[in-house]
């Protein structure tokens, strides 16, 4: 088990955003969590990597220990934590800088700074995104002239550079088309061999597609969580089963 | 009929609001036509090359030289220890406010900042001769009465403002999602400061900074009050000089005849900073073009 949540609950201020969330998030394998907007699913993800730190207000309670540490112990690094817990955001958010040193930051704000293990990172994590033979010949071109879907891939290289464990997506394909979509999607699966993923998707086929455990999130509760087919043929829950029909949300 | 009306009536009113557009720019061309004119009359007596190499320049004395050259050290030797003090403060101060200080902290600091720029620049000028002067000259005792020192360091502390409160904008105008990738990697606050946020704000920061320069190079209250008015060719902070705004301030004060060669150089002398100010102002807009970096 690479998270073990434990009684969760999230807050903005007096809104209450998680309420009482337990379960657990198996490493090596791809974990979707799904649910009507608003359910809390973004809140639950940017809990793992502690991204809601940088929020005013927010506070929580509960436990979320990783590799048996609670995350939210005093005495915890954050940077440290974010380093093994990566992140791929909604909306591709490159640097403003080159293809190159968008993938070599990672390493570079941990003092890595010599050329030749830095050139072997980036086309090693470019290559992982499936992005290299698009970029090779520009690799110091900036990263804002690459299309939407290019730069997702970048953003993933980029968190991949670092070597971290955990990849954590935050509807990584809300804003590509189908195509970029799909490049995406492959990237995903071939990830899940090297790191655990985390992926908050409102895509239920995309998450049948990538996933192998699945939660439903609704109203800050998660009301099921299972291996991701039988969430999708046998769900236990009533709530489970009207969302995946469609029946709302 | 009443349609007509309407027509003519837009038609006045857009007639009236060309006519205000086209006011500024007749002022401005009227300026510059004047300082042209009368330029071009002082280049009748003095040549153009004794104007820019004599290193001399005295028009208000009996032996004449007309050299430009002592002007110009001294505006550009204020202007460098006024950018001195006032782009790593203007800086600093901008960083702490956009990325450490929270919301109450930003909005108390940021108003009280910019009241240094609503201070009379008379005061500053009275403030470099008779306080931070003498405090100097407790340190540098070879420090003179006047000099461009104290009014170079009072002009940064002016300038701070304009430095911090344009570069921070441009730094709260970066992308929250920028910093969020950053923070994701395991950034320290610091390296989200200084390796995403103040690149991505970079033109903003550089148009911040030549407008600082600008203001620094047109600056005249304070150095004609604290820097002595005499012109020298020399980058000596300690000993008194003059600035090209300084000398017009003296020459403008009402003692030289108007129509004299003494009265014509404040046209030439004009000429030659606005064409410098000029000059920074399209470098600084070469740089916001150049850097700009456009988000959706």
């Amino acid at each position: 088990m690479a998270f073990k949540v434990k009684d969760v609950n999230a807050f903005y201020g007096e809104k209450q955003a998680l309420k009482g969330v337990s379960f657990e998030i198996p490493a090596k394998s791809v974990t979707a969590i799904i649910g009507p907007s608003g359910c809390g699913k973004s809140t639950f993800i940017r809990c793992l990597n502690r991204m809601n730190d940088l929020v005013p207000m927010f506070s929580i309670t509960g436990e979320i220990l990783y590799n048996g540490t609670n995350i939210y112990s005093k005495g915890i690094d954050v940077t440290e934590l974010r380093r093994r817990i990566g992140m791929v955001f909604q909306k591709p958010n490159p640097f403003p800088k080159s293809i190159y040193e968008n993938a070599a930051y990672g390493l570079r704000i941990q003092g890595v700074n010599k050329r030749n293990i830095l050139d072997k990172v980036v086309e090693g994590s470019l290559r992982k995104a499936a992005l290299w033979d698009e970029v090779k010949d520009r690799l110091n071109s900036s990263a804002l002239a690459l299309s939407g879907g290019q730069q997702q891939r970048l953003c993933i290289a980029r968190a991949i550079a670092t070597e971290p464990e955990v990849i954590l997506f935050d509807e990584p394909c809300s804003a590509l088309d189908p195509i970029a979509t799909a490049k995406i999607e492959d990237q995903i699966t071939a990830l899940k061999q090297y790191y655990t993923v985390v992926i908050v998707t409102h895509n239920m086929q995309q998450a049948a597609r990538v996933s192998e455990y699945t939660g439903f999130f609704m109203m800050g509760e998660l009301v099921e969580f299972d291996i991701t087919r039988k969430i999708f043929t046998a769900p236990s829950n009533k709530l489970t089963e009207d969302y995946i029909t469609g029946r709302f949300g | 009929m009443y349609k007509r009306v309407q027509r003519y009536k837009e038609r006045l009113i857009e007639g009236a609001l060309f006519l205000s557009a086209l006011f500024s720019i007749f002022i401005t061309g009227g300026i510059i036509a004047v300082l042209f004119f009368e330029t071009f009359e002082f280049f009748k007596e003095v040549s153009i090359i004794a104007f820019l190499t004599d290193t001399q320049w005295t028009p208000l004395f009996a032996e004449k030289h007309f050299g430009i050259l002592p002007l110009f050290a001294g505006t550009f030797l204020t202007t460098v220890i006024a950018i001195t003090v006032a782009l790593p403060i203007g800086l600093i101060s901008a960083i702490y406010l956009s990325e450490y200080a929270t919301d109450r902290v930003r909005t108390m600091v940021k108003p009280a900042l910019e009241v240094l720029a609503a201070v009379p620049t008379v005061v500053y000028g009275y403030f470099a001769l008779l306080f931070v002067t003498p405090l100097l000259q407790k340190i540098i005792p070879d420090l003179s009465g006047f000099n461009a020192l104290s009014p170079g360091i009072v002009m940064g502390i002016m300038i701070i403002p304009i430095i911090s409160s344009l570069s921070e904008d441009a730094m709260h105008a970066v992308p929250m999602g920028l910093r969020e990738g950053a923070y994701a990697l395991g950034s320290t606050r610091l390296q989200v400061a200084t390796r995403v946020v103040v690149p991505a704000a970079f033109s903003g920061i550089a148009a911040s900074f030549m407008l600082g320069i600008s203001r620094a190079v047109g600056e005249t209250m304070i150095v004609a009050i604290a820097a002595g008015q005499q012109p020298r060719l020399t980058l000596n902070p300690l000993v008194p000089i003059a600035t090209v705004t300084a000398y017009i301030v003296q020459v403008s004060l009402g003692d030289t005849p108007t129509g004299t060669i003494e009265y014509k150089t404040i046209f030439a002398v004009g000429i030659s900073l606005f064409v410098v100010t000029f000059g920074l102002n399209m470098v600084s807009y070469w740089f916001k073009k150049k850097f700009m970096e456009v988000y959706e």
